[in-house]
């Protein structure tokens, strides 16, 4: 598999006022051709810095960014245009020209690349039609909702036929039920364009839903990268852990107490572990938070317990997790 | 009011129609590209470039603090040299057309500036050269406020032509100025100032309505 992306050691620095601040710290990573790569990380991490770095919006200030083998910096100006022709972008303001139609919007694309005009009105039509919104070729942006508009700027984005697309937390402004329909068609254009994308956001479950692998920023770094289901159900980094994990509602009954989370995947979860547990060793554990969620159409879970006081029945229960398959890590219990 | 008076106000209507459209015209083909100028070359912007930003930002901040008035008699030899005459409704389109034109600038720069950034950003990462993304992106986006500053601008003019009556140049001005003035006609200069008014309000009239139906927000 070709690597589309190669980042190498990349540092962005801004100075303000003779402030400096550095918005990204040593940044490697390769993006694989035809993956969904995800990009997560609070707001401020900086995200929306290492995105625009992709199609060289922002210039590193050192490290390179290599696109199929083409580090960005040492474009000319010409040269950079060609090469974002094949880079479509689309983000979470939508930013559609508000003074021109729905179908003039996407033949804008067409038009900047050069497309003779009436294979653009095809093409634009075209690709409307796959983002379900040709009937609203001649509206105006203004007459349609959030969800809609970021569907005419997805049209707009792939009229190119790119190679990448990058998603600058593209569902943010959209509620959970269109975020989901917009992420579908996402992942619908990724599975029969093949297309590499490239998804920034804040939320988890834009994460989980549709990414093959991900990269948690933390204060400009990378804290961990890997495939989205190794990182949900083991994840490494303190920035990992508070993504995956929230925090735990309910203090353990003991100041002391030992506590461990336990990772279990759809193909344990149809085992009462902690009943068996019970019955098998007739030791108890106090369970403070237990959660589901599915990564990628496969269910985890997770529990954080408490475990018993003895350093023996301790040992005894996680050697039992452990027997059954279950990923079992200690917990700090302010982590 | 006389036969003859109530001529010379036709034909000063007209003369102040001509010298508004003609100096309004001449004050865009100059103002607007230099208020894409200024948009384009202030900071963070596409074109940044602080030395040319600062110099058209000085030439139209003196010109536009200078009275108008002031302006017209200074333009004179110049005025002389452009059209071999320095008096005349076609001579007061010179004076009026310099004067207007920082005016211009500033109000075009300005509705430029209203431009959401983000729709450069998306320009910008299609690939679209500067000059692309000012012509297909910014100044389409802005057409509505342009639109409305523009009937500013023509109403200034207007205003600005009357003024022009002090040198000899004709329309509604000079015959204010002359009858209404000089002479103690009221009814002339009340006439001539409601043709004004009324001319002023047509303007931004027409203005705000093809700026509405130009809005699409």
């Amino acid at each position: 598999m070709e690597n589309v992306y190669e980042l190498k050691n990349v540092y962005k620095t801004y100075k303000n006022d003779g402030k400096e601040f550095t918005a990204l710290k040593d940044v490697s990573l390769t993006i694989n051709e035809g993956e969904i790569f995800g990009i997560i990380g609070m707001s401020g991490a900086g995200k929306s810095t290492l995105v625009r770095t992709l199609n060289r919006l922002e210039e590193v200030s050192s490290g390179t960014v290599n696109f199929y083998g083409d580090d960005l910096a040492a474009l000319k100006p010409k040269e950079l245009r060609e090469v974002r022709h094949s880079i479509s972008m689309i983000f979470q303001g939508f930013n559609l020209i508000n003074q021109r139609t729905v179908i003039q919007n996407v033949e804008q694309s067409l038009k900047i690349i050069g497309t003779p005009r009436n294979i653009r009105r095809e093409k634009a039509k075209q690709m409307l039609e796959i983002v379900g919104l040709l009937e609203k070729a001649n509206e105006y942006p203004a007459r349609l909702s959030g969800g809609q508009k970021q569907r005419v700027a997805i049209a707009r984005a792939l009229a190119v036929d790119p190679k990448v697309l990058l998603c600058d937390e593209a569902t943010s402004a959209l509620d959970p039920k269109i975020t989901g329909e917009i992420l579908d068609l996402l992942k619908k254009i990724n599975e029969e364009r093949k297309l590499t994308i490239v998804i920034i956001t804040h939320e988890m479950s834009v994460v989980e839903k549709i990414c093959d692998r991900v990269a948690i920023i933390d204060d400009g770094t990378l804290a961990e990268i890997g495939d989205v289901k190794e990182v949900f159900s083991n994840p490494r980094s303190k920035a990992a852990k508070k993504l995956v994990f929230p925090s735990n509602p309910f203090d353990p009954s003991d100041e002391n107490g030992q506590l461990v989370r336990i990772v279990f995947d759809g193909t344990q979860s149809n085992v009462p572990f902690i009943a068996n547990l019970v019955e098998e060793t007739g030791l108890k554990v106090n369970i403070l938070s237990a959660n589901t969620r599915s990564v990628g159409g496969i269910g985890y879970g997770q529990m954080i317990i408490e475990l018993p006081e003895s350093e023996k029945d301790r040992k005894t229960v996680i050697d039992f997790f452990r027997k059954g398959g279950l990923s079992v890590s200690e917990v700090n219990r302010y982590e | 009011m006389s036969d003859y008076i109530r001529e010379a106000i036709i034909t000063g209507v007209w003369e102040t129609f001509v010298m508004t459209f003609f100096a309004s015209l001449f004050s865009y083909a100059v103002g607007m590209p230099l208020g894409v100028l200024l948009y384009a070359t202030s900071k963070g912007r596409l074109l940044e470039n602080r030395p040319v930003n600062f110099i058209i930002g000085a030439i139209v901040n003196i010109t536009r603090s200078l009275p108008f008035l002031i302006l017209l008699v200074l333009l004179i030899p110049f005025t002389r040299f452009i059209v071999g005459q320095s008096i005349g409704t076609t001579a007061a389109i010179v004076p009026l057309t310099i004067g207007a034109i920082p005016i211009v600038a500033r109000m075009v720069e300005s509705s430029l500036n209203e431009v959401q950034p983000g729709i450069i950003e998306a320009a910008t990462s299609m690939g679209a050269s500067p000059l692309y993304t000012i012509l297909h992106f910014i100044i389409p986006e802005a057409t509505p406020s342009l639109l409305q500053g523009g009937a500013i601008n023509v109403a200034t003019v207007l205003g600005y032509s009357a003024m022009a009556g002090v040198i000899g140049g004709g329309g509604l001005g000079a015959i204010a100025l002359q009858y209404g003035y000089y002479s103690y006609q009221k009814d002339v200069l009340f006439t001539t100032v409601a043709l004004l008014i009324i001319m002023v309000m047509l303007i931004q009239e027409i203005g705000i309505w093809m700026s509405k139906k130009h809005r699409k927000t």
